[in-house]
């Protein structure tokens, strides 16, 4: 079932040099216990798209559907302040250095009033603890006295406190050391399968997005590239910039022969009053005139998959 | 790579943080040869004492609290460990050089980059004001960045810019050695990629060896001859590329491998190590892995290891590796 559907999601911001088009015309659907992987290089729009859907900062234009009902405008009910969560990625700033872990945990519970008692909030701690793998004896702590793993695990339990049905993970893992990034990644699918989650995860590493999405949006200055399922985009990567992405990853294999990349050249423009064409023409080997005074459309180019790029376009029309 | 002379060769490396917490034992015994023109990686969890051995290497560890408590540091036959501050001076950015992590706050944000570059040429080389110029803005080109940039700020840079004027630094005097600490932890994806194959380029052209320190498995395989996997202060495992990634050995490197989701298949699940690093001023007695260790005996917890020789060249700390031999 249908969870969330975007449509046409823009967040512009005011600057002294002109308009920063962050989310420029985003939109997707995700279904009810799937993750939607978001992945894009910094500045390309990801937490800004994530903090606009759980309305930590007010959209410009287009529309979110909540189970089929509009909720980008407007004061947000308390019921669905619940069902809408956000991770943060920096365990180390996310957390009040002067809160317990305890009252950290408890705090989201006694805003919207979920237990009539403190006794009942604490045991509803203690629970949400063991449930992130957080032993008992840290309730008294503060964040500066745990590791960056134990303090996301904070950060996890406290945004399943409102038992959530959407989480918005910003990051969650960038943070921290591999194998404790592994430890992590393992609870949040643990928990998705008890609780039936819904995950808008976003981050730059495509090894992790692939590990754990149903499917995987990229995004360039602002704007959707591609998007697809999760293996269909792996098998039949079709965007330039994803493709550019996807080889630019250092492999830990040892290479056989000596190493050579295809590697993109230049640097990623300025989302400030961009110009129309493909914002992603200025690096694209491939790029022609017409990259760089129209706009590609989206289109759906296999079944799910879908992609904004003129050359692509030009392929597919030219096969059939 | 068989008959270059060493260049670099670390004996014993101990090195301590004395803090109100306690005695940190950073770097517990560290030993490594460095060839001329070749690259080690040296690869580890936060904690795990990379850095420390870094800052060690270029005398730079804040005493106090930290002190270099025993070990050699014999740069081209002479002993950084015993050097006064004044003799080391003249070796840091002329032989022995450094790129840190973060090239936002390793540039001086009021300085021009081509006076940046110059200044190091200046204080190693007598060259006129002129000269030292000269010599900056060839560096500046060296490593991708028009000449006309020369008068312009840190500031009006991107990251991956800004990192290839501190390479420009690094190697303005033609060291004999770069220490590079997670160079490109900071950059992007594509970025990275740009300024290793900048880094492999400049190595390979001017023949310097570089002690490179990541936590990244994938970086290393990009452009390291040798790894030396670093565990609580300690080198768990070390040998070519091939050695520690083809046949990995140590329980802790594979579980480092078996943490990394892959991009070529997709498992259900990721194998994690489970815990947590030891706290430095409380290490475990015996092998410092054994309270994670999936294989731990009782043994483990009562001497610590020595390295042993798997193969030529192949090193492993770990009493297992005899029993399978």
């Amino acid at each position: 079932m249908e969870l969330l559907a975007v449509k046409e999601l823009k967040k512009y911001f005011k600057t002294p040099r002109g308009t920063l088009h962050a989310v420029d015309g985003v939109s997707f659907t995700i279904d009810e216990g799937r993750t939607l992987g978001v992945v894009g290089e910094s500045g390309c729009g990801k937490s800004t798209l994530g903090r606009v859907l759980v309305k930590l900062l007010p959209a410009t234009s287009g529309e979110v559907l909540w189970r089929g009902k509009p909720i980008l405008y407007g004061k947000p009910s308390p019921q669905l302040r619940r069902e809408m969560q956000m991770i943060f990625q920096d365990p180390f700033s996310s957390l009040n250095p002067r809160m317990t872990v305890g009252e950290t945990i408890a705090e989201p519970m006694e805003i919207h009033h979920m237990f009539p008692s403190r006794r009942e909030t604490e045991a509803e701690v203690a629970k949400l603890m063991d449930t992130v793998g957080l032993a008992s004896r840290f309730v008294n702590s503060y964040p500066h006295e745990l590791d960056g793993g134990r303090r996301q695990r904070i950060g996890i339990a406290r945004a399943l406190s409102l038992n959530p049905s959407f989480i918005v993970c910003d990051e969650p893992v960038s943070a921290l050391d591999v194998s404790i990034q592994a430890q992590i990644l393992n609870l949040m699918q643990d928990l998705q399968e008890e609780r039936g989650l819904t995950y808008l995860f976003i981050t730059h590493d495509l090894s992790v997005v692939r590990h754990i999405s149903t499917a995987i949006m990229v995004m360039y200055l602002g704007m959707m590239v591609e998007k697809a399922p999760c293996e269909e985009l792996f098998a039949h990567t079709l965007h330039p910039y994803t493709r550019a992405l996807l080889a630019a990853i250092p492999r830990p294999v040892v290479p056989d022969g000596p190493v050579h990349h295809e590697l993109l050249r230049g640097e990623i423009s300025s989302p400030i009053d961009p110009k129309p064409g493909c914002r992603f023409a200025a690096r694209c080997p491939y790029a022609k005139d017409i990259c760089f005074h129209q706009t590609p459309v989206l289109r759906e180019v296999r079944a799910e998959h879908f992609v904004a790029c003129h050359k692509v376009e030009e392929e597919v029309n030219g096969k059939a | 790579m068989e008959n270059e002379e060493t260049i670099l060769s670390v004996k014993d490396l101990v090195i301590r943080y004395e803090t109100d917490d306690g005695l940190v034992r950073a770097v517990n015994g560290v030993s490594f040869d460095l060839k001329r023109g070749e690259t080690l990686g040296l690869v580890g969890e936060t904690g795990a004492g990379k850095t420390t051995t870094a800052l060690g290497l270029m005398r730079l560890v804040p005493d106090p609290p930290g002190r270099i408590v025993s070990g050699q540091i014999v740069l081209q036959g002479r002993d950084l460990a015993k050097l006064s501050e004044e003799r080391m001076r003249l070796v840091r950015g002329n032989e022995v050089s450094m790129i840190f992590q973060d090239p936002m706050t390793s540039l001086n944000p009021v300085m021009k980059v081509g006076d940046q570059i110059g200044e190091v040429v200046r204080k190693h080389r007598k060259v006129s004001r002129l000269e030292a110029e000269k010599i900056a803005a060839r560096m500046l080109e060296t490593v991708g960045i028009p000449r006309e940039r020369m008068n312009d700020y840190p500031h009006q840079f991107s990251g991956g810019m800004k990192q290839r004027v501190v390479i420009a630094i690094a190697l303005a005097c033609r060291p004999s050695l770069i220490i590079a600490d997670e160079p490109t932890t900071a950059l992007d994806v594509t970025i990275q990629a740009q300024v290793l194959e900048l880094m492999r380029d400049l190595r390979d052209q001017y023949r310097t060896s570089m002690l490179l320190i990541t936590h990244d498995l994938g970086v290393v395989a990009e452009i390291c001859d040798k790894v030396a996997i670093m565990y609580a202060g300690l080198i768990m495992e070390s040998g070519s590329l091939s050695d520690i990634y083809r046949h990995t050995a140590h329980p802790y490197t594979k579980g480092l491998f078996g943490s990394l989701p892959s991009m070529n298949t997709r498992e259900k699940r990721l194998h994690p190590i489970h815990g947590l690093m030891p706290d430095p001023t409380d290490l475990p007695p015996g092998c410092p892995f054994a309270p994670r260790c999936s294989r731990a005996t009782e043994k483990c917890s009562q001497e610590l290891p020595v390295l042993r020789e798997l193969s030529p060249g192949h090193l492993v700390r770990c009493i297992h590796m005899d029993e399978e031999a």
